[in-house]
Formats: structure tokens, sequence, C-alpha cells
């Protein structure tokens, strides 16, 4: 069921995407199809998955890789994919007014949907690979959407930058996930977290999974591409890149940390990039003006959040990352949509520049409130629920816990801050503008165009006010993950009110710093200006491609001369050494062949050799190419002797297309050959030349007497006719019993003729195609 | 360089011919010597030369196609008789062989070998016809203006 629900997005993404100019806005419809039958698919499953009896499914893929599309959804990924489809749907609601009739709308469909299927793909794969290809698809997928705007050079340096560093981080990942099937001798999921392996590779293998983990997730310092790809229009910023792709690296962590926290370097580097993350992206998010790009590295420091929860890998702070997990996606979608509506209305989402919002606005603001106090884990709403289970989880630990809670701690009070700063922005802007506002003239957002985020917030109060709605599920999921910790951990109840306590003290105190950093912003911003590093991350992105780039200029340089005598020596040096090794290790030497095996063969020999020697002493080209051909007409008479008539056939034909393809080129050179280049002196030229033929030589004598076991000629002599329906033996052998080789060479074939094309054409100055010019000469 | 009388007439004479016989190997290929390679080259060898005469308006009246659709039509009946044996349930290229009566002729067999072998002519002739159309232009200029040259 599951695979035929990931099935369906790839089909109706395909279909929109094919007739996205024709389907225009009705594209988000058809696209909201599957993530609504996503959601109805969990309702209808959700008794049993949620009581503990995982879905699984299975497809077989190429079994001989251990590639079988293994799917499994237990609670944490119900979790998950209420997550993805639910604002998934949504988002492509809120699209359908962002979008309006506007030419995007059709591709944007399309591309969400084949995103959703993706994501749903990497949080439903219960086999390693399987996630590692789905993982990569959101990767390419999110290119596209950062990147709609193909007009825009800033969008399309964006998605590049985007799709770098997560597709590294997915190259550096598959690695890892390699290591970790090989040494598990596993690659499902599920088979790997019930029985863990453990020592240096597993090590070795979990650190370059979290590369490809911290990446996904725009964890320090892999961080810069997402303030970038706010590029994108507010829908997909408010999908991929707050509530569902970037969700993918915490996801895995999720999965791997209650059986491999343990192990190696993991809490200590999850913990320690998490909190890094957590308070230089709060810190961050003070700077910009720009409210996606506050919104953004908000986003960055409340993954920083969600890593460390999740990553500890112990039972009740797993727990709280859960909750965390569900609350973030509720206000940041919701946030993201408000700034979406403004942005969209009054053209600006500079806080200096906007108006005060008037009559109209009412939900919109009460939206922007209600998220960013959720952010700011105000009472009641799902955020300060989440968040006082993350304080509980850690105050009664050791020291160790003591100094993660530091951390949260700071960073909470900073997301408090900044949460204050969105909303003072949104609903009184009076108090942090510098400019007088321009007058509003802009109308006041549809009901459609507000009610997606409207319904986010209404879930955020009702989680928030009514505990019990989501507690269950919180507690499934987060048993789902635990039940591969050594500890399993007690049941989670969510509540309002946890009596006073420190975790309650925490709260109350982060509160009120944060209000206290916001209060205190012009010295706060002075002295963030001075301690701030000069060089952004984007910038060191930019350096680092630079670097790249000029150092792959410099080695294609020094490896690529562009001499062709360079290229051939090294060729036949090659040929001449790597085998030679070969066969000086291995025992080769079996006496010398017959002298010759048919009289006839003398005088073709001595014509060959006088032809061959001639044709290294003659200085002028046309003569140089004429006596190579004879030595291979030579050699198609030695082929007629022995009775191989289709031998003797090919090298004629062969020969003749040589010497025709010599005259060709030797109509542009000079007619005679030059003084040697300096690139490669005489001498030189002639060592790597008596290598190469001696070595021929060498080979030659050694493989005539090398036989050991029967000739298979034999049974192919046998065979030909009745298996093969033919006489010619050596044409049975090509077109049947060694097709698929002819089939893979004339493929080879055909890509040269297109090469050698394309070759001559890109070093030609720009003309028409010589063919086509004469046709039209003949036409005319 | 010179036009020679005697290279056009014998090349004139040779084309058909080679022509025919590039078709003959191509058939006959399965039973005695030839086949679609050895067919491929003599074609191809005979357009070069052809070529080489100077006289591309022979080799553009005898090739009315693009120099790359054999090629793409090579690459599909290759490929496609893979397909085929595949999916008529053999290993692939196992191929298969049926016996028709023709009248007058008597008994012709056709196997898909010869459709394959097809292919593998088609693609040696689109290699010879891409490399002409590459060096085209590149080698007129080295023509300078005889009699019967095509002028740009």
């Amino acid at each position: 069921m599951i695979v035929a629900l990931l099935g369906l997005h790839v089909v109706v993404g395909a279909a929109t995407l094919a007739f996205s100019r024709r389907l225009g806005r009705l594209g988000l419809v058809l696209g909201a199809v599957p993530m609504v039958a996503v959601v109805a698919w969990l309702l209808s499953a959700a008794g049993g998955v949620l009581d503990g009896r995982p879905v699984v499914g299975t497809l077989e893929w190429v079994p001989s890789l251990g590639l079988s599309l293994d799917v499994r959804v237990d609670a944490f990924t119900f979790l998950m994919l209420l997550i993805v489809s639910g604002t998934g749907t949504l988002v492509v609601a809120y699209a359908w007014s962002y979008f309006g009739r506007g030419p995007e709308a059709g591709r944007v469909a399309g591309l969400l949907t084949m995103f959703a299927g993706a994501m749903v793909g990497v949080v439903v794969a219960d086999n390693l690979l399987f996630l590692y290809v789905c993982w990569e698809l959101t990767s390419i997928t999110s290119y596209l959407l950062i990147g709609i705007d193909d007009q825009k050079a800033e969008a399309r340096a964006a998605a590049t930058h985007a799709l770098v560093v997560t597709a590294m981080g997915g190259l550096v990942m598959l690695a890892g996930l390699i290591l970790l099937g090989q040494q598990a001798g596993t690659y499902s999921l599920s088979g790997l977290l019930s029985s863990p392996p453990s020592g240096t590779v597993t090590s070795v293998a979990l650190v370059l999974i979290l590369v490809g983990a911290f990446t996904k997730s725009a964890q320090y310092p892999f961080h810069s591409w997402l303030p970038g790809a706010m590029v994108a229009p507010t829908p997909i910023s408010a999908y991929l890149h707050s509530a569902a792709m970037v969700k993918a690296g915490v996801y895995l962590v999720a999965r791997l940390a209650p059986a491999f926290a343990d192990t190696g370097m993991w809490r200590p580097l999850v913990v320690s990039v998490g909190l890094t993350t957590m308070i230089a992206g709060g810190l961050r998010a003070f700077r910009p003006f720009d409210l996606k790009q506050i919104l953004a590295f908000g986003t960055i420091s409340q993954l920083g959040f969600m890593m460390v929860l999740l990553g500890i890998g112990r039972p009740e702070t797993t727990a709280a990352g859960c909750a965390l997990l569900l609350a973030h996606a509720l206000f940041k979608a919701a946030l993201f949509m408000v700034v979406g509506v403004v942005d969209h209305q009054i053209h600006s989402r500079d806080i200096r520049e906007l108006p005060q919002l008037g009559s109209g606005w009412t939900s919109i603001k009460v939206a922007a409130v209600v998220g960013a106090a959720s952010m700011a884990a105000v009472p009641p709403l799902a955020g300060f629920i989440s968040k006082e289970m993350a304080y509980g989880s850690l105050v009664d630990g050791t020291g160790g816990d003591r100094l993660v809670l530091v951390g949260i701690v700071v960073g909470s009070i900073l997301t408090a801050a900044y949460s204050i700063r969105v909303a003072v922005a949104l609903v009184g802007p009076a108090a942090v503008r510098t400019e007088e506002p321009a007058p509003l003239v802009a109308p006041s957002p549809a009901v459609a165009f507000v009610a997606p985020p409207v319904l986010l917030t209404a879930a955020t109060v009702v989680l928030g006010t009514v505990p019990l709605v989501w507690s269950g599920l919180i507690d499934s999921a987060s048993g789902a993950l635990n039940q591969w910790s050594p500890t399993h951990g007690p049941h989670v109840h969510l509540a309002l009110w946890h009596g006073v306590g420190p975790a309650l003290v925490l709260s109350i105190v982060t509160l009120a710093m944060g209000s206290t950093v916001f209060a205190l912003r012009r010295p706060f911003a002075r002295w963030q200006a001075a301690l701030a590093p000069r060089t952004t991350g984007a910038e060191v992105y930019d350096g680092v491609v630079a670097r790249v780039l000029s150092g792959a200029g410099r080695i294609t340089a020094v490896v690529q001369s562009g001499s062709l005598p360079v290229y051939v020596a090294v060729i036949l040096a090659t040929a001449a050494a790597a085998p030679t090794v070969a066969l000086v290790t291995g025992g080769w030497w079996s006496g010398w062949p017959d002298a010759y095996g048919r009289i006839g063969q003398l005088p073709v020999a001595a014509l060959m050799v006088v032809a061959a020697v001639a044709a290294t002493l003659a200085t002028r080209r046309f003569v140089a190419a004429v006596l190579l051909g004879t030595v291979g007409y030579g050699m198609a008479i030695f082929f007629v002797i022995q009775g191989a008539p289709d031998l003797a056939l090919t090298q004629f034909s062969v020969e003749t297309l040589s010497v025709v393809a010599f005259l060709l080129i030797l109509r542009k050179l000079p007619d005679r050959f030059e003084k040697p280049a300096p690139a490669m002196g005489q001498p030189l030229r002639i060592v790597v030349s008596l290598a190469a033929g001696a070595f021929v030589v060498v080979m030659a004598l050694a493989a005539s007497g090398a036989r050991t076991a029967a000739p298979v000629s034999q049974e192919m002599v046998e065979q030909a006719y009745p298996k093969g329906y033919g006489h010619n033996i050596v044409n049975v052998i090509l077109v049947d019993i060694r097709g698929i080789d002819t089939l893979g060479e004339i493929t080879v074939l055909a890509t040269a003729a297109i090469g050698i094309a394309a070759l001559a054409r890109s070093s030609a100055k720009p003309r028409r195609s010589g063919v086509e010019h004469h046709r039209r000469e003949v036409g005319g | 360089m010179r036009r020679s009388l005697i290279f056009d007439s014998t090349v004139r004479l040779v084309f058909d011919l080679a022509m025919v016989l590039s078709a003959y190997m191509l058939f006959a290929g399965h039973n005695q010597p030839g086949g679609g390679f050895v067919g491929g080259l003599v074609a191809g060898a005979a357009i070069a030369l052809r070529f080489l005469m100077g006289d591309l308006r022979d080799v553009i009246g005898v090739v009315r196609f693009k120099p790359w659709t054999p090629l793409a039509v090579g690459l599909a009946l290759a490929a496609g008789t893979s397909i085929w044996t595949v999916a008529t349930g053999s290993e692939p290229l196992d191929h298969g062989a049926r016996e028709f009566d023709v009248w007058g002729i008597g008994a012709v067999k056709v196997t898909t070998a010869t459709v394959f072998d097809a292919g593998v002519y088609c693609i040696v002739v689109g290699l010879v016809l891409m490399i002409l159309e590459a060096f085209a232009d590149e080698i007129e200029p080295a023509d300078d203006g005889e009699p019967g040259e095509v002028r740009r």
C-alpha cells in the first residue's frame, strides 16, 4: 500500500509536470491528491501503528545488490509522515493563492509532488540504499524548486549552492551507509538497529553518515545554503526548508541515535555541532532585516536544537525531540506562510519598511503572534510543552547533561528574543523601524490565502492547551525509536503543568532573558557587529568553490598538456609497462613457437617488415601512411593464408578506411614531418617506441605458448548452427554468443562518432554543417 | 589537390559495386564470410572514396538523410533486437530463426540476428558519415577551387 502511495506521487508529479503549462494552478489540486491520500492512509492505519504494530511492505528491486523497496511505518515514521504530508497539503492549498494565475504554479505543483514522494520515501524506507536514493531525490527536487525562477542568476546560484552542499554530504553519507551495511551484514534499517555493529569501522561509518545529516539539516559549518535557498517562492521555503526536507537529517539521526549514541564519536559530535548551530543560528537571526532570512536562521537554530535532543539517544530527550519536531513544523510553517502573505500583498519583507497592518489583517497578525510565541515557548502553546520537556529531560542528569542544558537555555533565550523581533515587526513595526513607513495601500489578503497559516496556528493552540491530543502520538513515536535503545524509558505524558520545578524556573528565565535581550537590542546589535566574524558562511562557500575550480584548472593544465606526442607516449608507455609487470611476475615463458606455419607466410612477413621499417624512416607523411597501409594489407594476406576469410575481409576494409582517413587529414597537414617538438625530444620518442614494439613482440611470443585450457572455439563451432542458426562462426560469435559485447561496442562507436563531430565543430570557427551547406547548394 | 580523371572514373565504377557487395555481405554474413560489421566497413570505405574524389554532391545524392540518422537507426535496431529476444523469453540476443517458403526462390530463413547485424551495419556507415561531416569543412579550403569543386 505504501509502495503504491509512493508510486502515486511519482505518477501524479510526472503528469503534472508534463502538462504544467496547460494545467496552470489546477496542477496544485492534482498535486495535492497524493498528499491527501497519505494523510487518509495514516488515519486509517493509525490504530495499529500507534499501538506498536508497524506496517511493513517490500518490493524486490535489485536482489543481487541487496536492494529492495523495503518500507516500514512505525509510530515515529507516522509522526514524520504526518508532518510531511499534512503540512504538504496545507502548503499546496496556500500556493493556490500565492501563485494565483502565475505561470510557475503548474511546475511548482509537479515538483512539490515529486519532492513529497521522495520525502515520504526517506521516512518510510527500511533499506539503507533505498533511503539514500530518496534522500538524493529530495536534494534534486529541492535544487529544481529553489531555482524555479531560472531567469534569476541569484536563484540559480542559490540552487546550485544547496545542491553542491547537500549532494556532497549525501555522497559522504553513502560511503558511511555502505560501510555500516557491510559491517552489519544487512542493509535493512530495522535489522541494523536490532543488532547494531560496533568497532572502529562502525564509528567511522557513523561519522560519515552524520556529515550527510548535518549538510541536509543545515548544521554548522554546512548551514550557509539554507539562507540562500530563501530566494525560492515562500510556499517552497515553508515546506522544504522549514517543515520537511531539512528534517531529513534530523530524522536519520533520530533513527540511529538510540542504537548508536554510545558508539565512537557520535554523542560528542552531534551534541557539539547541534549546540553550536543552535546558538550561532540564534545569534545570526538578529542581523538580517529580511523576515525570511530571520526565519531561515531561526530554522537553522531550531534544527540544531532538534539535533541535540534526538542525537543524545536517551529516551527522555528523544521524547522531547519528537514533540519539538511536530511543534516546530506547525509554528515555522505558519510563520513562513504569514511572511509570504505579507510579501505577496505589500511586496516587501524588510522589517524596516513594513507598514502598520490595519483592518483585514487581524487573522494574519494573530497567526504571527501565536507562531512567534510558540517559537519562543510561551505557555500554553505547543512550543512551550516541547521546550519544557527538553528542559525536564536534562535537569536530572550528570555534569555533561548540565552543560548541554546550559547551551540549550542560551539558545532558547536567543530564540525567544528573535521571536519577539519577528512578532513586533509584523504587529507593531513602529518599534523596530528606522524610517517613516510608506502608507499602506496594499489590499488585505483573501480568506483562502490566510486559511492555511490560521489552521496551523489553531493546531499550535489546541496542542498547547489540550496536551492529551498528542500525548499518545509522541509517546508512541518516541517509543518506536527507543525500542532500540538499551533502556526503553518510561511512557511519556505531555502536560501543560508539571508543577513548580527546575524546568518551569528555566522556562521563566528563558522568557525573561529573551525579552531583556530584545529590549537591549541596540547595544546588543553593536556588540554583535563588533564581534561577529567578518566572513559569512556563504563567502566561505564561494571561496571554496573558486579554489576548487582554479585548482582543477591548474591540474588540468598539467595533465592535459594538449600535446599529441605526450598523449601517445603516455598511452604507449602504459600499454607496454602494465602488462609487462604481469608477464614478469607470472610464469610466462613456455618455449619458442614454430618459426612458420605455411611457406606462403614468409614472403608476406618479409614484405611487412620492409614496409614497417620504411615507415619509420619516411620523411613524408603521405609515404608513411601508405607504408602503414601496406603493413595492414600484409596482415590481411596473413589471415587469408591462415584460412580466416572473415578476418581478412575485415582487415582489408579497416585498412582501406584508415588510409582514406589518413588522406583526409593529410590534406590539412604539412607534407613532411617536422622536427620533434620541444615537448618530447627524439631520444625519449625512440625509447617509448622501442619499448612498445618490444612489448608487442614479447606478448605475441608469450601468448602463443601460454594456452593451458582447451580452446573454447571447439564448442562454438559445434553450437554455431544449432543454437545460432549460422554457418559463419565468426558472425555467430559477434551477433549471438557475444552479442551483448557487440551491442556495447557499437554503442561506443556511436558515442565516439558523436564525440568526433562535436570536437571538430568546437575546434573550428562557427560555421554551418558541411553536409547541410552542400545540400543547400544542391537544392538552390 | 589536383583531380585525376582515372581516379574519378574508377571510384564511380567501384562505388556501386562496393555498395552492392556490402549489402550482400550483410545478408550472407550469417553463413558465408561477411556480416554487418564488414559490410558496413565496405560501404563506409566506398562512401569515403567518393568523398575523397571531391564530389560531395554525389555523397549527398546517395545519402538523403542526416549523418546521425543511421547512427540512431542502427542503435534502435540493435537495442530493439536485444529487447525483443528478452521479451520473447530468451536470453538477451539468443536469436530465433524461422523459415519461409518464398515462391521462385525456395526456402528463405529469417533470423533476428540479421536485424541485429543490420543495426551494426548502420552504425558503421553512420560513423563514417559523421567523420566526413566533421572534416568536410576543414578539408575544403585546401581544395583550391578546381573545376567541379563546390565553392563556398
